[in-house]
This record gives structure tokens, C-alpha cells and sequence, in this order.
């Protein structure tokens, strides 16, 4: 179908878009466009007027310090994936992010979609909602009234439904730096390359100063109504890399999650997907936590 | 400066190295300036809702989907399409470019609607890898995932891309 009418401006500035999201009742945000356009295009959505930052100058720097990856709002997928220096940088301080950015869609759709817009999406399957979730990062939002620093557990209240009302606009995502001695891993089970993910899988895996296992969380991809974080470390704390009992942590993993079944893929093959990601992310997170310790 | 909150505009954009004009709602999305206010129906449109891939174009040189770009978001961009992928030739007529080659030799369309994506989004990945280097199955797999087809089992397709990836290493060398 074709998107029901709405209205249209293209701000140059900040300010000048939060002037017409305060002035236009039922105003919304397009950035990409690659999540918005769809649910328009199916009338899911009908806003009266589209906000198009794409024109506002300033929001499509990648800044990366010992402290994390900050992504602002207009960088496109395809900029934490390209070959350049800001992606290399952020691929450095923080593995997960360009690991998870792999798995999003197709290359036309990560030409054009933002690392920030789909976490204003707030879905559940969306590989960056997972990652923003298991590195305990965190949103900048400005409204009329200014900027501040929304944590990704105020952030998301349900299935595409952020905690955002009124006026405002994420400027930016920040994504705090892998500790030391410690690997990641990413992997997704989708019916297509590309599509959405039946079930994702990020971890993230911490040694001690002895090679010993410290802590192990994990965060999982159209498994739960809001992105969560689990802590798997007790199936296999203390343990040597290599004596660690993965499938112990994945076994515990399928406890502490409740997916819901679609036509896609029942509740128990969730349940079971959750199991196998797990275990196979986690040997490959620790084997990469293994070489970050030993270099 | 008050920003104009509009439902119509005009857009001025270049499409196949033509510069264009055309004053539309603003809800018109990319594809359907292109087929409906430009006439250029080679790009076509298949789910609208950007699963399909076949409506595929540039936009200043990366592939998008046109169905999920608003046309007044192109205003002042380059925009190339099936229509442009052919190059003249020095007698006024033109050449295909190697993929639209590679799929006419190795029969990588059958009832065609889907091929102007896969056309446009294997040109632009060939031509931004390096020609030089033999094509992996995964960049293969990668070029094609983005599209759909629902006639040929995508067996010639990937063919196709081989076969335009060889011709265009061996006019790089």
C-alpha cells in the first residue's frame, strides 16, 4: 500500500525540528526510514507529520573513546561496517557493535537505516535494541527543554513502544567499551539471510586475572517483549576456558526466558534456539577472551 | 528561519545523469516518482513494503530501496536505474553492462519481474569490490540475499554474478 498523507519539513537544525515537533500534534521522527516507511507503507502508522532530520548537520559522527562508541543519529549501519577509521576505532573499544550490525537486514537497507534510529524503533527482534541492552548503554535525548541521558532500562516499555512522550529527538546512542579481558559473539537463526531473526544471540564473556570465568551475560533477539540481559555466569563461574560447560550455561539460559510463538517458530523451538545460540556464542566469546588476556 | 511544514513540494533530482523536476505530495515514495511522475517503469515494484528488493536504485551511487525512500528526501540527488546501467557505445548505440550481459548468457531471468533489483544491486556491489580478486561464494550469497525471485531457484543468478564478476576481473587486468 502507499502511506496514508502526512505532512512533510526538512529542518536544518536541532532546534528548528523541535520547533515543528512541538508545534505539529502527532509529529514523528524519520531518520532512515528503513523501519518508519514499512509501518506506514502497511498503514500501522499514520503520523500527521514526518520530521525528516536527515537535513540537521552534526548527527552523523561515529566518536570513539576508552570509554565506549558514541553513534549519532544519523549514521548509517553501513558506517559501523565499512572499511574507515571510525568504524575501525569502534570496532576496537567495542567488538559487539559491528558484530551485530552484520546481521541487520540486507546491504540496501543498512545503506540507508541508522544504528540509532532502530533503537528508537524499540523492536524486540532488532539487533541493535539487544546490543544497546547487553553493553548497559544508554540514549541522549533533547527536547525543548534540553538534552539528557535515558539508560536502555528506561528506555524500552514494550514491542516498538519507547518511554519517549512529547517532543523529543535521540541524538544519539552510546555504547560503553568491552571490559578487559573480555569477548563477544553474535550469531542469529533467520529463515533468510537477512531477515528478521527467528532468534538472536549476544554474549559477552569476562575472564578472571587467573583465565578464569568471571561473568557471562547474555541478551537475546525476538525472544521477549522488551530486550533483557541475563546473567548466565553461575552455570560455569571459576571454570578454565576450555573445562567450562557451555551447554550448562545454555541449559540455564532456557530457564530464565519465555519466549511467545508465532507463525514463524513455536515458543519450545524458541526456547530450544536459545539453548544452541548460547552455547555456541559463549565457546566462541571465551576463546576470543582468552586472546584479549593473553595480548 | 521558520521551517515549512509542506504536503506537496518540488523535487529536482538527477536521474541517469538527466536532470528532472516534478512537484508532488510528499508522501509519494522514491518509486513511485520514478514510474509514475517520470515514467521510467524499469525499476519495478514488488511487496512496497521493501522485503522484495526489486525496486532497487542508486541514490549518489548506493543502492536503495526506492520504495522506502520519499521521493523529497532524493531533492538535489543522483539517482540511477535499471534505465542507466547500459553505457553508450562510440557509435551512438549502447552496451550492456557485464552483469545485464552475464544474466542474458546465462539465462538468470525468467519472467523478469524481479530482475531490474538484482541487476542495479549486483552492478553497484561488483563495482565497489575490487574486480581483481576472485568472488567468494559468501559475497556471491551477500549480492543476491537482498532479493527476492520466485522463478528461478536463484541457481542462474548466482551464475550470473560469477560470470559478471570474471568478465569484469578480466577487463580489469
Amino acid at each position: 500500500m502507499k502511506p496514508a498523507p502526512f505532512r512533510y519539513a526538512d529542518p536544518r537544525s536541532l532546534e528548528e525540528a523541535l520547533d515543528v515537533l512541538t508545534a505539529e500534534h502527532g509529529a514523528k521522527v524519520l531518520a532512515g526510514g528503513q523501519s518508519l516507511i514499512p509501518l506506514l507503507a502497511m498503514r500501522l502508522a499514520a503520523p500527521a507529520t514526518l520530521v525528516d532530520i536527515n537535513r540537521v548537520p552534526g548527527l552523523d559522527t561515529v566518536e570513539t573513546t576508552g570509554d565506549g562508541v558514541r553513534v549519532g543519529a544519523l549514521v548509517r549501519h553501513d558506517g559501523l561496517l565499512r572499511d574507515s577509521p571510525d568504524a575501525t576505532a569502534a570496532a576496537r573499544v567495542q567488538p559487539l557493535l559491528a558484530r551485530a550490525t552484520a546481521n541487520v537486514a540486507h546491504p540496501a537497507i543498512r545503506n540507508r537505516g541508522t544504528t540509532v534510529g532502530s533503537i528508537a524503533h524499540a523492536d524486540p527482534s532488532g539487533e541493535m535494541t539487544a546490543v544497546l541492552a547487553l553493553t548497559g548503554g544508554s540514549v541522549t535525548v533533547a527536547t525543548p527543554e534540553g538534552r539528557s541521558t535515558v539508560g536502555w532500562q528506561d528506555l524500552f516499555v514494550g514491542p516498538l513502544e519507547t518511554s519517549l512522550a512529547g517532543p523529543a529527538v535521540v541524538v544519539d546512542a552510546f555504547f560503553p567499551a568491552l571490559p578487559a579481558r573480555s569477548g563477544t559473539a553474535f550469531a542469529e537463526i533467520s529463515r533468510r539471510k537477512g531477515d528478521y531473526a527467528v532468534c538472536g544471540a549476544g554474549v559477552v564473556v569476562t575472564l578472571d586475572e587467573d583465565r578464569r570465568v568471571a561473568a557471562v551475560r547474555a541478551s537475546y533477539l525476538s525472544v521477549g517483549l522488551v530486550p533483557e540481559v541475563h546473567d548466565l555466569t553461575e552455570a560455569v563461574a571459576g571454570k578454565p576456558v576450555d573445562g567450562a560447560d557451555w551447554a550448562a550455561a545454555g541449559a540455564l539460559a532456557r530457564t530464565l526466558v519465555d519466549p511467545d510463538g508465532d507463525i514463524h517458530a513455536s515458543a519450545d523451538y524458541r526456547r530450544l534456539l536459545v539453548g544452541v545460540l548460547t552455547e555456541r556464542t559463549l565457546a566462541e566469546a571465551a576463546a576470543e577472551a582468552l586472546e584479549r588476556t593473553a595480548a | 528561519m521558520t521551517t515549512s511544514v509542506d504536503s506537496e513540494r518540488t523535487v529536482t533530482v538527477t536521474v541517469n545523469g538527466v536532470l528532472r523536476e516534478a512537484t508532488v505530495p510528499v508522501r509519494r515514495v522514491l518509486s513511485d516518482l520514478l514510474r509514475e511522475d517520470l515514467r521510467l517503469t524499469g525499476t519495478h515494484v514488488g511487496c512496497a513494503h521493501g522485503v522484495c528488493g526489486s525496486c532497487t536504485v542508486l541514490v549518489d551511487g548506493v543502492p536503495v530501496r526506492s520504495c522506502l525512500v520519499l521521493a523529497v528526501q532524493v531533492d538535489g540527488a543522483e539517482v540511477t536505474t535499471v534505465e542507466g546501467l547500459a553505457r553508450e557505445d562510440d557509435r551512438g548505440g549502447q552496451v550492456l553492462h557485464p552483469v545485464q550481459e552475464a544474466f542474458r548468457e546465462c539465462h538468470a531471468l525468467q519472467c523478469g519481474f524481479c530482475t531490474p533489483g538484482f541487476l542495479v544491486t549486483i552492478a553497484a556491489g561488483l563495482e565497489a569490490r575490487d574486480a581483481t580478486a576472485e568472488i567468494t561464494e559468501e559475497e556471491v550469497d551477500e549480492l543476491v540475499g537482498g532479493n527476492l525471485c520466485r522463478c528461478t531457484g536463484y541457481a542462474n543468478i548466482k551464475k550470473a554474478v560469477r560470470h559478471a564478476a570474471a568478465t569484469m576481473r578480466d577487463d580489469a587486468r
